[in-house]
């Protein structure tokens, strides 16, 4: 029974997600003051050294000497008008610097869910139609290889393998800059760049939506329901495809709707190993650099992205799950 | 003897080699006659859905598997079928009905669509047509709405709905037999009445053979023709039903007969002048669903409305009512799990609601509980010893008396005191009952809580564990509150009983008083409810 229009229900779940979003401002906020060292410092340090009263000077400028409590308000009244800061570091204001990289990183979690999602369930899939045949081991087995293997270890050796040894794929980078493609010539390469990483990112998942997706069909599968469906008459092809996959989904969708936020974690160490220019890599040299602002920015972003992201996976849930009642 | 429709011989199937017994059929041979019921009664392990299941190959293969006998239905052998046939058999020719409407429809799937693939399967009918066929047996099954109804989800309608629409399935195709495998057991009273009277109606009218399984020799009564009593895998006896009801030949039979809760009131009245223990008043309890952060109230039911109770010392009042009728609620709200909304909990004077959890602790000793499943209400990881032991412990008794107490409590439920060393999945539900009683006694509470303590039992484990409950109430002096859906079992072991509908106590009184004259509608319609009335009731 749905309450209310979907409309409605999506507003209000956006309406709840301001206190949340604010809430990890402040935490983040909070923590990096903890971090030892800061922008003025790095800069001082790169140039070799410098006076005391420079690097005072320096915080002046950047608004850290004072209280963390008048730099948290001006943080906060900043946002509200969508001006996340400037960054020092690289000359340019963080937002212009994060809508830049966002679309990288985008491009990179959207393959991965794809690739995951769909070939972890066709794994899944196959290896509870196969149980308990030497197939299904197989799949079990490297299911469960992969998902115990770190994600760096995976990405330098498969950059080895198919780049180094076989050269099938670039080792790095996004596109082949020097190259100058345009259209049709700039997608392929694009694409091209993108199989490692998002092989690289996807695994991990993959194996994790495979023996998920394996045992919830296992699990389906002796439900009455199912001994209803054979009653009828039904074939056992049929069963599969109309009763138990999409009731052995569910699970799986809710899975992937919460590691999102995992994903764009695993993506910083992919798009540092792979030099992918997207939010990733970003955070990982701001956070060197020490470059506050930029970082802040980072995680709003970040927090933004895995709330849009949870809120899309419950609007599919909807849909799914005709016992879910949205309001 | 061309009237038989389907003819059983021999039948043997046999369960996988880790089990305790090596055949859940052993041997059966049984007919179904054109136009009859034939009801298959017995207990839990008794082989009945086996036997059920196996006719239709949906034995849950491989490790149960049919390994000898004879299935034959129209002029075929139903085991040596190929896979092919066997599906045009399934529900076109021989349909069956499950136990648990809860869980055998889709619950992603619309209960149209359900019903419709059953059409799509097995004949050539355009989409228009097979519509037009569904919304028929939708009315056939007196299902409201059959518009509103095709376009349902099985989560949007009543246990009795869902059943009605796995009735449907089955009739869909006019199927020679019907195999029900103990289609009401999972129904409140009057949907049973309800459910039980639409099966025979369409039974009648088709002109169909039913195959009923069932434990219940009241639903027997209600509706059989012929009956089979089958016991470890065995038909014990068979026959005319009035014959088997009337005059049981096996001893098995006769036992389980016995076994059967009567009608009649057993107890007599208390002296009026004992004084009160429990007392509830103006009781108000009222679920409110609502929607996370910001959103208003969506839902609200209302469990207790003004309930007015009062349980004399070393008495016992049974709370009577349906699902959703708020007995449990009540029962939650005595015992202190539940927080009340307005109104008045009194034990021995002293108020238990509105109390904070910390408040209540010295309350728990007095008055303790007796949980509806006995499977699930035991800590599989602790021994027994110790989950008898933990509440006196808790009191403050030493380890060393609270196991020597529970090994006497063991004695006294009728189990062996070196139960305190086993494990609660070594023992059967009855035995579990009897443990989840000796735990509930250890701390001597005042009041014992018994929320449907013997509805998950077999009718003859049933019979001994309200023996027992009315045997230590005496000796105990405890009074019980007994929550149960069954007025045959608030009859056996309550002075007086209480009936609510919908949060309301609608009658209340002497348990002869209620059953000699119902005043009120409901506890009529739940009389007549009872299946099997007048075999029971010629029975005392």
């Amino acid at each position: 029974m749905k309450s209310g229009s979907l409309g409605s229900y999506i507003a209000r779940r956006l309406l709840q997600t301001i206190p949340v979003i604010l809430g990890v401002v402040i935490v983040n906020f909070l923590l990096l003051q903890l971090a030892p060292g800061d922008l003025a410092t790095v800069l001082a340090g790169e140039a070799g050294g410098a006076p005391k009263e420079y690097i005072d000077q320096l915080r002046a400028r950047f608004g850290h000497d004072q209280p963390v409590y008048v730099q948290l308000f001006n943080y906060m009244k900043n946002l509200l008008f969508l001006d996340l800061g400037y960054s020092f570091r690289q000359s340019a204001p963080v937002l212009e610097l994060l809508l830049k990289r966002l679309g990288p990183t985008l491009l990179l979690m959207g393959s991965t869910l794809v690739v995951s999602l769909g070939l972890g369930i066709l794994m899944g899939l196959l290896a509870a139609l196969w149980v308990r045949t030497w197939k299904d081991h197989v799949i079990s087995v490297v299911a469960i290889i992969v998902y115990a293997t770190p994600l760096f270890w995976v990405g330098l050796m498969l950059v080895l393998v198919f780049s180094i040894w076989l050269d099938w794929f670039p080792t790095s980078g996004m596109e082949d800059v020097v190259a100058f493609h345009e259209g049709w010539a700039r997608f392929v390469d694009i694409a091209h760049h993108l199989v490692l990483p998002t092989l690289t990112l996807s695994l991990f998942y993959l194996a994790l939506y495979a023996r998920l997706m394996r045992a919830s069909m296992l699990e389906q599968r002796g439900l009455d329901y199912v001994i209803t469906a054979r009653a009828k008459g039904q074939t056992e092809r049929k069963i599969t495809t109309r009763h138990v996959f999409r009731n052995a989904l569910l699970p799986v969708v809710t899975m992937a709707g919460v590691q999102t936020g995992g994903l764009l974690g695993g993506s910083v160490v992919v798009e540092a190993i792979f030099a992918w220019p997207g939010l990733g890599q970003l955070a990982y040299q701001s956070l060197f650099a020490r470059d506050y602002n930029l970082l802040l920015g980072i995680f709003f972003m970040s927090a933004v992205l895995v709330v849009i992201v949870n809120l899309i996976v419950d609007v599919i849930y909807v849909f799914l799950d005709p016992r879910i009642r949205i309001g | 003897m061309t009237d038989i429709v389907l003819s059983i011989d021999h039948l043997k199937v046999a369960l996988p080699a880790w089990s305790d017994r090596k055949f859940a059929v052993g041997g059966v041979s049984l007919e179904i006659r054109q136009k009859e019921i034939l009801c298959i009664v017995g207990e839990s392990g008794s082989g009945k859905s086996m036997m059920g299941k196996a006719i239709l190959g949906l034995l849950p293969a491989p490790h149960v598997r049919a390994v000898g006998g004879k299935i034959m239905f129209e002029g075929r052998d139903l085991l040596e079928l190929p896979d092919d046939d066997m599906r045009a058999i399934r529900c076109g020719r021989i349909a069956m009905i499950f136990q648990e409407p809860m869980t055998a429809l889709n619950p992603l799937m619309k209960v149209g669509q359900q019903i419709e693939e059953v059409l799509e399967i097995h004949t050539r009918m355009t989409p228009l047509q097979r519509r037009e066929r569904v919304l028929d047996l939708i009315r056939d099954v007196h299902l409201p709405e059959p518009g509103r109804m095709i376009a349902s989800y099985p989560h949007q309608l009543s246990g009795g709905q869902r059943q009605r629409v796995v009735i449907a399935m089955a009739l869909a195709l006019e199927p020679a037999l019907i195999i029900a495998d103990e289609p009401t057991t999972a129904l409140d009273v009057t949907t049973q009445a309800q459910i039980l009277h639409l099966i025979k109606e369409l039974q009648r009218a088709h002109g169909t053979a039913v195959l009923f399984i069932t434990h219940d020799f009241g639903v027997v009564a209600e509706i059989a023709d012929r009956v089979a009593v089958m016991r470890h895998g065995e038909v014990v006896e068979q026959g005319v039903a009035t014959q088997v009801l009337r005059a049981p030949r096996a001893d098995y039979t006769k036992a389980l007969v016995a076994a059967v809760p009567g009608l009649k009131p057993r107890l007599q009245e208390l002296d009026a002048d004992s004084n009160v223990l429990l007392r509830v008043t103006n009781l108000e309890k009222t679920y409110r669903t609502s929607s996370g952060l910001f959103g208003g109230t969506v839902r609200e039911v209302h469990a207790a409305k003004k309930i007015n109770l009062e349980l004399k010392r070393e008495s016992s009042l049974a709370l009577v009512g349906e699902s959703g009728s708020g007995k449990s609620t009540l029962a939650r709200c005595v015992i202190g799990l539940e927080s009340v909304d307005s109104g008045l909990i009194e034990i021995d004077g002293e108020r238990i609601s509105g109390r904070t959890r910390a408040e209540l602790r010295p309350f728990r000793k007095h008055v303790q509980m007796v949980f509806q499943d006995p499977y699930a209400s035991l800590n599989p990881r602790q021994r027994v010893g110790d989950i008898i032991a933990l509440g006196p412990m808790l009191n403050g008794v030493s380890r060393e008396q609270a196991i020597a107490e529970a090994r006497e409590l063991l004695r006294l439920v009728g189990l062996k005191p070196d139960a305190v060393d086993r494990y609660p999945h070594e023992f059967s539900g009855g035995q579990r009952q009897r443990i989840g009683i000796a735990r509930a006694l250890a701390v001597k509470p005042k009041l014992i809580v018994a929320d449907e303590p013997v509805s998950a039992l077999d009718v003859s484990v049933q019979k001994q564990v309200l023996e027992l409950l009315n045997d230590l109430r005496k000796s105990f002096g405890l009074s019980m509150l007994f929550i149960t859906h069954d007025l045959r079992v608030a009859a056996t072991v309550c002075e007086e009983i209480a009936i609510m509908q919908r949060g309301e106590i609608v009658e209340r009184g002497a348990t002869a008083e209620i059953f000699a004259a119902p005043s009120h509608p409901y506890t009529r319609s739940l009389f007549e409810a009872v299946p099997g009335r007048e075999w029971i009731s010629s029975l005392d």
